[in-house]
């Protein structure tokens, strides 16, 4: 059985319907990829996971549970962790403070492994920063914040929207392999990208979206393989 | 001396006010009645409480909590239903918990006003500068300072006043992190009810315990919110009692205008920073 699963997924913003029989899978331990070029649906794909925006009709199956309609905060709690794209850390709140309204305070007292201290670890910028109001970091360290903040939960599923978009590029590379170790502690995620460099070595498997469907699925390495996929579905 | 203890009330009750606001962006129009419940529950528990020293502050303590649990009922039964509404159906909704609960006090307390006496260890006078002044205002002024620091505490040292300060900037992000925001606005209310229920409760022994209280606080505490800067706490501090002193010095030297000195001051605050003297500007 797949950790998450969407399957035949119907997203509408008030009367636009957005996404059109979308499903997907994933399973437990792998990084899956969800590329498509601006407004294909990556970003309304990861909110109807979240219970966002909740689908109209089809199911999202976490772990066998169906929690299409949940609220967002029990997604949460039921372990997926979202990083938004337009990164909404607490501007008005120190990044401690950032990190502590995060903190998985739920389930049975048994936190996982993060920590505010693993968090640091990962991402050392913050432990300097620690004591600085979110709204006065750079945009690369805001974006470490987010995914901080996100682990705080302690997800099994770590849902990322575009984390490369607006940084620069050595911001991505450090980026990049702070991922690469957060998929080497066996975290399950699901990225959505369109900077097709930046997760070709993260992702295990790609989905393409376009106009919210599903146009393309298979390993990264096939896909990375055909450049014909990346010139119909992707910005060149 | 006065106007400072009258600053200290209307800050109990314009800081919970400010807050019910900066979290759940409702604007409570009926938190002006739940000072005055405060203000009526404190008259009948020193009635029916014994005559001992200590009944005083155990009505103190009981008139906020009684307050607060009216704030309860009131925000799950009826203002969850309204959240996402248009703000419009927000006021009328507040608006119309205005006259349903005078209507009840006035069926529960009768038409005519009543006193809240002094606790007898505070029932005299002290001199200040040579002037003779309430002792009860000197523990009122004792008290705002305290206050202040216990809810600054609140605020800004334990893990729920981080979740509404993250709540005023972006609630829907709050949830998204596995924070029920539900239950917290609810907290908040509670919370805020009980700050005006201890305000209506601490001013009872200073003022004539009368229906009209509701519509003359709320008015005020709306006027100090507006200048602090809603949703800001220190905002509303300073501007309860700049409010309260105005409003004492005011009336001592022009009583006939100084309301609309408040509207005036209320006017130039607006236009000149729209988000208060604290607040912050919308994004
Ligand atoms: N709040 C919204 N209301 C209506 N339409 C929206 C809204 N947000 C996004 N859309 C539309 O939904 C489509 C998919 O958008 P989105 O999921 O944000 O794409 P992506 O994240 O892949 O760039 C786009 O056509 C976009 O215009
Ligand atoms: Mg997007």
């Amino acid at each position: 059985m797949a950790l998450l699963e969407l399957s035949h997924v119907e997203t509408y913003y008030g009367d636009s319907h957005i996404l059109f029989d979308l499903s997907l899978t994933v399973e437990a331990g792998e990084v899956v990829c969800l590329l498509g070029r601006n407004g294909a649906g990556k970003t309304t794909t990861v909110r109807t996971i979240i219970g966002l925006t909740p689908p109209h009709t089809g199911r999202v199956i976490l772990r066998g549970r169906d929690v299409a309609g949940f609220a967002p905060f029990r997604v949460v709690r039921l372990g997926i962790g979202f990083v938004p794209e337009d990164r909404r850390i607490f501007p008005n709140l120190t990044v401690h403070e950032n990190l502590e309204v995060a903190r998985r305070t739920w389930g049975n007292g048994r936190a996982g492994p993060w920590t505010e201290d693993r968090v640091f670890e990962l991402f050392p910028i913050l432990r300097e920063r620690a004591r600085q109001l979110g709204g006065t970091l750079s945009g690369g360290e805001q974006q470490m914040l987010t995914i901080a903040r996100t682990l705080m939960g302690n997800p099994e599923v770590l849902l990322l929207d575009e984390p490369s978009e607006g940084l620069a590029p050595l911001v991505v590379e450090t980026l990049r392999q702070q991922l690469g170790r957060l998929k080497a502690s066996g975290l399950t995620m699901v990225l959505a990208e369109q900077n097709v460099r930046f997760v070709s070595e993260l992702g295990d498997r790609v989905y393409i979206v376009e106009k919210g469907m599903v146009r393309y699925q298979d390993s990264m390495a096939t896909f990375l393989a055909d450049p014909e996929v990346r010139r119909a579905y992707l910005a060149v | 001396m006065s106007g400072l203890s009258v600053g200290m009330f209307l800050f109990l009750v314009s800081v919970g006010m400010s807050l019910i606001f900066g979290v759940t962006r409702i604007v409570n129009l009926a938190h002006g009645s739940f000072y005055m419940v405060g203000a009526y529950l404190m008259v009948t528990l020193v009635e029916v409480l014994p005559d001992r020293p200590w009944a005083f502050w155990v009505a103190l303590l009981l008139a906020p909590l009684g307050v607060a649990m009216l704030g309860g009922v009131i925000e799950i039964g009826l203002l969850r239903l309204i959240y996402r509404r248009d703000p419009l159906m927000q006021l009328i909704l507040t608006f119309g918990l205005i006259l349903v609960i005078g209507t009840l006090v006035l069926l529960a307390w009768g038409p005519d006003n009543k006193s809240v006496p002094r606790p007898a260890a505070l029932a005299g006078s002290v001199r200040v500068f040579g002037q003779p002044f309430p002792s009860y205002y000197v523990l009122v002024l004792g008290l705002a300072p305290l206050v202040a620091l216990a809810l600054w505490l609140v605020f800004y040292r334990t893990r729920w006043g981080m979740l509404i300060r993250a709540a005023t900037v972006d609630r829907e992000m709050l949830g998204a992190l596995g924070v029920n925001v539900a239950a917290l606005y609810t907290q908040v209310f509670v919370f805020g009810s009980a700050l005006a229920g201890l305000g209506g409760a601490l001013a009872a022994p200073t003022v004539a315990v009368a229906l009209g209280m509701d519509g003359d606080v709320l008015t005020t505490a709306f006027v100090v919110v507006v200048i602090g800067g809603l949703g800001s706490f220190a905002g509303s501090f300073i501007s309860a009692l700049l409010v309260g002193l105005l409003q004492s010095f005011g009336i001592l030297v022009f009583p006939a205008v100084s309301i609309v000195l408040l509207f005036a001051i209320m006017a130039v605050v607006l236009i000149v920073r729209p988000w208060g003297l604290l607040g912050r500007p919308e994004q």
